[in-house]
């Protein structure tokens, strides 16, 4: 093989032999013989690079990028022979430094690479970091060969997918998930639970961000414990390009990007995509007095929205915002998203606050935002899902209108709301039909699909499903903020006593009012999200925003798995009852008529009386009918699905609609049986004793398949 | 690092001595890759390395995609618990046939 001419340096300094780098790809790569640097700015003068063996206080040399290295705004540069696995690397930027002008050059700081893909400084999660380190987050070098074999991401249809929403130390953190010591909180621990996974039947895990982020940001003590509080759930990016080291085993041995990969791996072995939470919004340098880490040094002015004054515009209430519409920025978030499905494979992305990224540099939202839409029409993200929560801090909110160019599908806010309000008896019938059919009202008239809602109750913001049964409001003392924090709204009931309680029949409501947003939420047309741990009945005391905790609050008690034992079947049973059933997953909207010519329209809607529902606005009782015939648009076969919901405080006969002759009823659920029989696994349902009705107790539902 | 090369029944057995990492990864692939020949069976015997970097795990992982290109049999013998770890969490280990002991990785290479 011919060797490489460039392979050859052309300059030196000390006893460091140089050459002119290549600006493309930006960031630290291996080339033969050395490591090509590669970093922009707007608008600084020079730049120098700075290396330090790994870990080491003072750097081992900073060699000023010559000027004929320039080209455009970026210094390129091969530096050869260096020890690249134990290396840390830096940047110093000179500059102008005028806050009015939105400059902060200071040529003293040492500043992280924004495109490092590993980031060290905190290697192991929670270890106590060196205060007086001059460069906390230190950019390190990757090897990106990581051998995947046939792996490639999954591209399941976004309408079958079921979402778990999961913290990736908090699975696996707890004594009680039986993991390896040593793999307790991890990217290894999530392995190690796959098979949990598999059996719940999920085929979704959306991971809480998982980019270098800085547990150790505004730390502080819990006033009453005197425990740490963390940020702990961590959206609050350091570097885009970055797993987080504190969440691999081998973190301490720079190897999380082969474990995160791994895991990756793994997952797609067993039918699961990955789907990771982003944080585009701010970085993590906040507010005019946070910390320089990366972007602040570098180009204040590019990555930042200010004021006219030169203060950081704050629509992620915390601190900045990142300047998403800057076609410079527009393009890091691009090489990033890029990076992560062509590196990690991994399958999609929910994008937090994701209304910021639809803002103009001044902050007013955009008709048709050019990041939006450069991701919309990417050709590596083509397959990727994209999923936003479409609001932010600063007032935005555009469910049902965040701008999706045939892309992008939303968390569905009115989804949450409309269901939680329902199942206590505060919502309506008329918004509940909208819900479960993947509210059209929503999408449809913009022809975006059911899938585009994310049907979620619980998520991580807020009460868990079974502190949403268990109180009526928020109790988060413990993080120190007077019960400040947190969101007031959340339609929650405690069913007669707030907090734990003995009482039998409180206990017993409870059960069913999670049974019955469980059935709901798995019965409704759109992609179904379940918050980690709702599934075993987790609670996290009362506390709806548990973003500090590094404790019992947030970790998995794997022991509930036991205790609720009957919860657990019941929303396995749900999930592959879903999975059975495709005319619970359409990929387009009901037509309300009969277009297969079975005799049944697609769906049909009915109450206490078949085909005649309620609609009133003080109405209770609901049931629709889903044709199997019209199942995928009539592509597949499938059974008829009738579920009845009664949210009324007593019970209420409910008329079966007829069925083709020759097909019967049979019970797949009924929230208001004894928990050994609420559900069936789907194949095993006993047939309705009395066909042409049933009596739905109080506050329940219940599932009804035909065949 | 100090890496002994020998015979033993036909079986090249490469015995290294100390840790492989970025410094030392070359010089073990240079004197190892030549003995994967076609039908080569090779054993490499870990019980006095320490530690592997990534750079490490790579000469590893390139060591035995070589030696199946050409039908050849690669055995780790004698890794250490936190070696098998890191390896296990990384995927490396998936890739590679491991034995206990000497005696045992000569049993798996010959059958």
């Amino acid at each position: 093989m011919m060797e490489r001419i460039d392979i050859h340096p052309t300059h030196s300094y000390g006893e460091f032999k140089l050459r002119c780098g290549k600006p493309f790809p930006f960031g630290a790569t291996i080339v033969p013989g050395g490591i090509n640097f590669s970093i922009f700015s707007s608008y600084a003068t020079s730049c120098t690079l700075v290396l330090f063996k790994k870990r080491a206080a003072e750097p081992m040399v900073e060699i000023p990028f010559p000027e004929e290295f320039r080209i455009g705004n970026v210094y390129c540069m091969v530096v050869f022979d260096l020890d690249y696995e134990n290396l840390d690397y830096g940047y110093r930027m000179d500059g102008p430094n005028n806050f009015q002008q939105g400059h902060w050059f200071d040529k003293s700081k040492i500043l992280m690479d924004p495109y490092a893909k590993i980031i060290g400084g905190r290697d192991v999660w929670g270890q106590q970091p060196d205060w007086s380190d001059r460069y906390h987050h230190r950019a390190r070098i990757a090897f990106d060969d990581f051998d995947w074999e046939n792996d490639r991401p999954l591209e399941i249809p976004p309408e079958d997918l079921i979402i778990y929403e999961m913290h990736v130390r908090s699975f696996t953190r707890h004594k009680s998930s039986g993991v390896k010591e040593s793999h307790r909180g991890t990217f290894a621990g999530i392995n190690e639970k796959i098979p949990y996974l598999k059996e719940l039947g999920v085929n979704a895990v959306e991971l809480m961000p998982v980019y270098e982020f800085d547990e150790w940001e505004n730390s502080r003590q819990n006033p009453e414990t005197g425990e740490t509080l963390f940020n702990y759930w961590g959206y609050s990016t350091v570097g885009f390009f970055a797993p987080k080291a504190g969440y691999a085993a081998t973190g301490k041995l720079g190897m999380q990007v082969d474990e995160l990969k791994n895991t990756v791996k793994a997952l797609h072995k067993s039918g699961i995509e990955v789907i990771l939470d982003v944080v585009f919004n701010h970085t993590a340098e906040g507010n005019e007095r946070g910390p320089y880490i990366s972007f602040r040094g570098i180009d204040n002015k590019t990555y930042y929205m200010l004021t006219p004054e030169g203060y950081y515009y704050n629509f992620s209430g915390c601190g900045n915002t990142l300047n998403c519409n800057n076609p410079v920025v527009r393009n890091i978030v691009l090489d990033c998203l890029r990076y992560w499905a062509s590196e990690y494979h991994i399958d999609g992305f929910r994008f937090d606050l994701a209304s910021i990224l639809g803002r103009d540099p001044w902050g007013a939202p955009l008709a048709n935002p050019p990041l939006l839409e450069a991701l919309a029409f990417d050709p590596i993200l083509a397959k990727c899902k994209l999923i936003a929560e479409a609001w932010d801090a600063g007032g935005l909110y555009q469910v049902g209108s965040f701008p999706a160019f045939g892309r992008w599908a939303e968390w569905n806010g009115k989804y949450r709301d409309g269901i939680r309000k329902f199942i206590k008896g505060d919502g309506t019938v008329g918004d509940m039909a909208q819900r479960l059919q993947g509210s059209p009202d929503l999408y449809a008239w913009s022809g975006r699909s059911p899938a585009t809602s994310i049907n979620f109750i619980t998520a991580h913001d807020g009460f868990t499903l079974m502190d949403m049964v268990s109180y009526d409001g928020k109790h988060n003392e413990a993080n120190g903020e007077n019960n400040n924090d947190g969101s007031n709204d959340n339609d929650s009931w405690n069913c007669g006593w707030e907090g734990p309680t003995d009482d039998p029949g409180i206990n017993t409501l409870r059960y069913r009012q999670i049974e019955n947003a469980i059935a709901l939420l798995l019965v409704s047309q759109g992609v179904p999200m379940i918050l980690m741990g709702d599934e075993m009945g987790r609670t996290k005391q009362g506390n709806n925003n548990t973003y500090c905790h590094d404790n019992q609050l947030n970790w998995l008690d794997w022991t509930l798995l036991e205790k609720n034992a009957d919860l657990f079947a019941f929303v396995k049973n749900c999930i592959a009852f879903r999975k059975a059933h495709p005319v619970l997953r359409n990929r387009y909207h009901f037509q309300n008529r009969d277009y297969v010519g079975s005799g049944y329209a697609d769906i049909t809607w009915h109450g206490t009386q078949a085909w005649n529902a309620d609609w009133s606005p003080s109405s209770s009782t609901l049931a629709f009918m889903l044709c199997g015939k019209h199942a995928k648009e009539g592509t597949v076969p499938d059974n008829y699905i009738y579920v009845a919901m009664n949210v009324h405080w007593e019970a209420h006969w409910f008329e079966t609609p007829g069925l083709p002759p020759g097909m019967q009823w049979y019970v797949f659920a009924n929230t208001g049986a004894s928990p050994k029989e609420a559900s069936w696994e789907p194949g095993t349902e006993p047939l309705l004793e009395n066909q042409p009705g049933l009596l739905v107790g109080d506050r329940s539902v219940v599932i009804l398949v035909g065949k | 690092m100090d890496i002994n090369i020998k015979t033993v029944e036909e079986v090249k057995v490469v015995e290294l001595i100390g840790d492989v990492d970025a410094n030392t990864a070359p010089t073990v692939q240079q004197q190892v890759l030549p003995l994967a020949e076609p039908g080569s069976k090779i054993i490499m015997d870990m019980t006095q390395v320490p530690y592997m970097s990534s750079a490490g795990l790579r000469m590893l992982l390139s060591m035995y995609r070589q030696t199946e290109a050409k039908k050849g049999k690669l055995v780790l013998v004698g890794l250490s618990e936190e070696l098998k770890d890191t390896m296990s969490v990384t995927g490396f280990l998936d890739f590679f046939t491991t034995c206990e002991t000497f005696e045992q990785g000569l049993q798996t290479v010959n059958s």
